[in-house]
């Protein structure tokens, strides 16, 4: 494992240049990956999943690959320098691990024909970009039906980060879940223009708990919002990995985010030449979504309604974004028994009725 | 909307408003001695895991006050060495500082990634710190309290006492200071250990009030509102309350204006509200013609009395 900061990268590309003189050999038998982190591995989330699915990769490959990561790229054009270097010092697959990252990566890519890279979230690719994803909003579909049968005061939180088709995906998903246990649930959504803000994160739970919100639900990184549901009493889910030692009270259950099967395959593919440019949106059945162990205070009912939301993705006989879906304004969006494909999910940028939102 | 809407709205206030306020009241005297330090950013990460892991060796909360104090005031010693004993350039010293900082923290912090403590929650029995309306004023962390006596306590040493007297002649004029016989530097060393205590305790606020854990970058950006804040406030401890306050009010009617559907303005548009706000104080406070006097007259600049 290789740790850089921003800073030593350019001390690293130097280094990494002397090496490869030094020792061409030694240099050829590791095929070096690269990744590029929006947060801190320590943020015990989105990140930090990321970081475990690297640590996956090293552990099952061994001696064959080197990796590198880079943490805290912002998701603007100070990505672009970044992609490069890790380009120049030999990395032969990069992982760009955020939405915000995929213009960069396009970019980069298209300076380096020989290199290959694999954005998460995002829509576009080309020759040697191939996008990556997982279909978090099954794991939602299991959260918000938790959340109905849970719910006294019948209003719902979900501090989300931005608009973002991921984001929306998930309140649709979550709304319609919690709304086929109890029809009269309203699902309050507040986005924080931010993955990442602990103090920011918690004042925005504490707003939508004032605002009537017995239950609240996040899409933003920080175990932050479940501290404050904890010392509320109330209840929560984790996101992006199991966040019940921050809240043991507080945390009904959470979506762990398992990268590392997704990657190891990928490096893979780059060791035997096999790697093309893919879409990838995996889902509960390949093992990219995971759902934690239920929390005591999840009542029997909700969990048995939980189980079989899991069990319906887990044989592929489910799917919450089956019509008669209808949007905020009331207009029926979906047929009553269409199911919304993948391409429609991938582009959704309207919430669905109960959904209460600024914009 | 009834009286206990308004109190959580108003509790919320609080939390927002006191780690800037902290940070802001230390900068502040730093500022009146003449120093410009950069690092609150790097500070308040440095006091909140050092509150955060003295709390969870000692399991005493005081402690870890204390703790984040001591942490803040080394960090700021270290900028304090750069540029009084070497009189290298303030603002790069600063800048450095909130990068040293932001990485030492997140490297003590490793071992302390997932663990969490008790919040530091309010003294009061439960009958006065959770009654329905008695805990506007007795529901807080000692800490908000330790901030709001910090603002008189301020007031009343840089304006009647003759230390502080000391402190604004250092910062207005360090030449003249040093020639009636001051300590030039060892005024702003105090100063500035002073400005990193409070950073830290601001910092603490995070790690131990709010959400009592430690995420590396958890401040999120507060230092640098703190900074301008010192400035909203014209470098007056009043202003500087009214000011965290009105900071902080407007960073919850951003969320609550959010949560309750209204979409009227950009989001960025109230990110950028305490910076915006700042420009718009200073533009007003200089039209009065009064910037002059109030900014420290050798802010900024390094002290060399051979030249």
């Amino acid at each position: 494992m290789t740790m850089i900061s921003r800073r030593t990268l350019f001390k690293g590309a130097g280094a990494a240049t002397l090496a490869t003189l030094a020792s061409p050999a030694l240099a050829e038998d590791k095929v070096k990956v690269g990744f590029i982190f929006l947060g801190p591995i320590g943020d015990y989330g989105w990140t930090w999943a990321h970081n475990k699915g690297r640590e996956a990769v090293e552990a099952e490959l061994g001696d064959k690959v080197e990796t590198i990561y880079v943490e805290n790229v912002a998701e603007d054009a100070s990505a672009i320098p970044v992609l490069r270097d890790l380009a120049q010092q030999g990395c032969k697959l990069i992982f760009t691990t955020s939405f915000g990252y995929m213009d960069q990566t396009l970019e980069v890519a298209a300076e380096f024909p020989d290199v290959k890279f694999e954005h998460c979230t995002g829509y576009k690719r080309s020759d040697n970009v191939a996008t990556y994803n997982s279909r978090f909003h099954e794991g939602r579909a299991v959260l918000g039906t938790i959340a109905g049968k849970m719910t006294k005061s019948g209003v719902v939180g979900y501090l989300g980060s931005f608009k973002i088709p991921e984001v929306v995906l998930g309140v649709n998903s979550f709304a319609l879940s919690a709304q086929k246990q109890n029809p009269a649930v309203v699902v309050k959504v507040l986005m924080i223009d931010s993955w990442f803000d602990p103090p920011k994160e918690a004042a925005a739970t504490e707003t939508l708990i004032n605002l009537g919100c017995d239950l609240v639900t996040t899409h933003t990184d920080s175990p932050a919002p479940l501290q404050v549901l904890e010392q509320k009493g109330l209840f929560g889910f984790g996101q992006g990995a199991d966040m019940s030692a921050f809240a043991p009270n507080a945390h009904l259950t959470a979506i762990e985010d398992i990268w590392g099967p997704y990657y190891i395959e990928r490096t893979k593919a780059i060791l035997e030449g096999t790697w093309t440019s893919t879409d990838t949106w995996d889902g509960m059945i390949d093992g990219e979504v995971v759902i934690s162990p239920y929390s005591a205070a999840v009542t029997a009912d909700a969990a048995a309604a939980a189980d079989s939301v899991k069990a319906g993705y887990m044989d592929g006989s489910f799917n919450i974004f089956t019509g008669p879906i209808y949007d905020q304004d009331g207009v029926e969006r979906v047929k009553a028994g269409e199911v919304m494909g993948l391409g429609d999910l991938a582009t959704m940028d309207w919430f669905v009725k109960g959904v209460e939102s600024a914009a | 909307m009834g009286i206990d809407f308004i109190i959580a709205a108003i509790i919320t206030v609080v939390g927002l408003t006191t780690p800037i306020l902290l940070a802001g009241l230390g900068e502040l005297v730093v500022e009146k001695s003449g120093v410009l330090n950069l690092g609150v950013e790097g500070m308040m990460l440095v006091g909140a895991i050092s509150g955060f892991a003295v709390t969870v060796y000692t399991f005493n909360p005081w402690f870890g006050v204390l703790g984040a104090a001591a942490g803040g005031a080394l960090a700021s010693l270290l900028f304090a060495v750069l540029v009084l004993q070497l009189n290298s350039n303030q603002v790069a010293t600063g800048l450095a500082l909130t990068i040293f900082g932001t990485g030492i923290s997140s490297l003590m912090g490793l071992s302390f990634t997932g663990r969490i403590v008790m919040p530091f929650a309010s003294v009061f029995p439960d009958a006065l710190a959770k009654h329905e309306y008695l805990r506007l004023i007795f529901g807080y962390s000692p800490i908000v309290y330790f901030a709001l006596i910090m603002v008189p306590l301020t007031t009343w040493f840089l304006k009647s006492t003759r230390a502080g007297l000391i402190l604004r002649a250092v910062g207005e004029n360090d030449l003249s200071a040093h020639s009636i016989g001051y300590s030039v530097i060892k005024v702003r060393y105090a100063a500035i250990a002073f400005g990193g205590a409070m950073a830290g305790i601001g910092g603490c606020y995070f790690s131990m009030v709010i959400t009592p854990m430690w995420a590396e970058k958890m401040t999120a950006g507060r230092g640098w509102i703190a900074l301008a804040l010192v400035v909203f406030a014209g470098w007056r401890t009043g202003r500087l309350l009214t000011g965290a306050y009105f900071f902080g009010i407007l960073m919850a009617l951003e969320l609550y204006a959010k949560a309750s559907g209204f979409s009227f303005l950009p989001s960025q548009f109230w990110a950028a509200m305490p910076y915006a706000m700042t420009v718009v104080a200073l533009s007003f406070i200089s039209s009065r013609g009064t910037a002059g006097a109030n900014a420290p007259a050798c802010l900024g600049k390094p002290f060399l009395p051979s030249t």
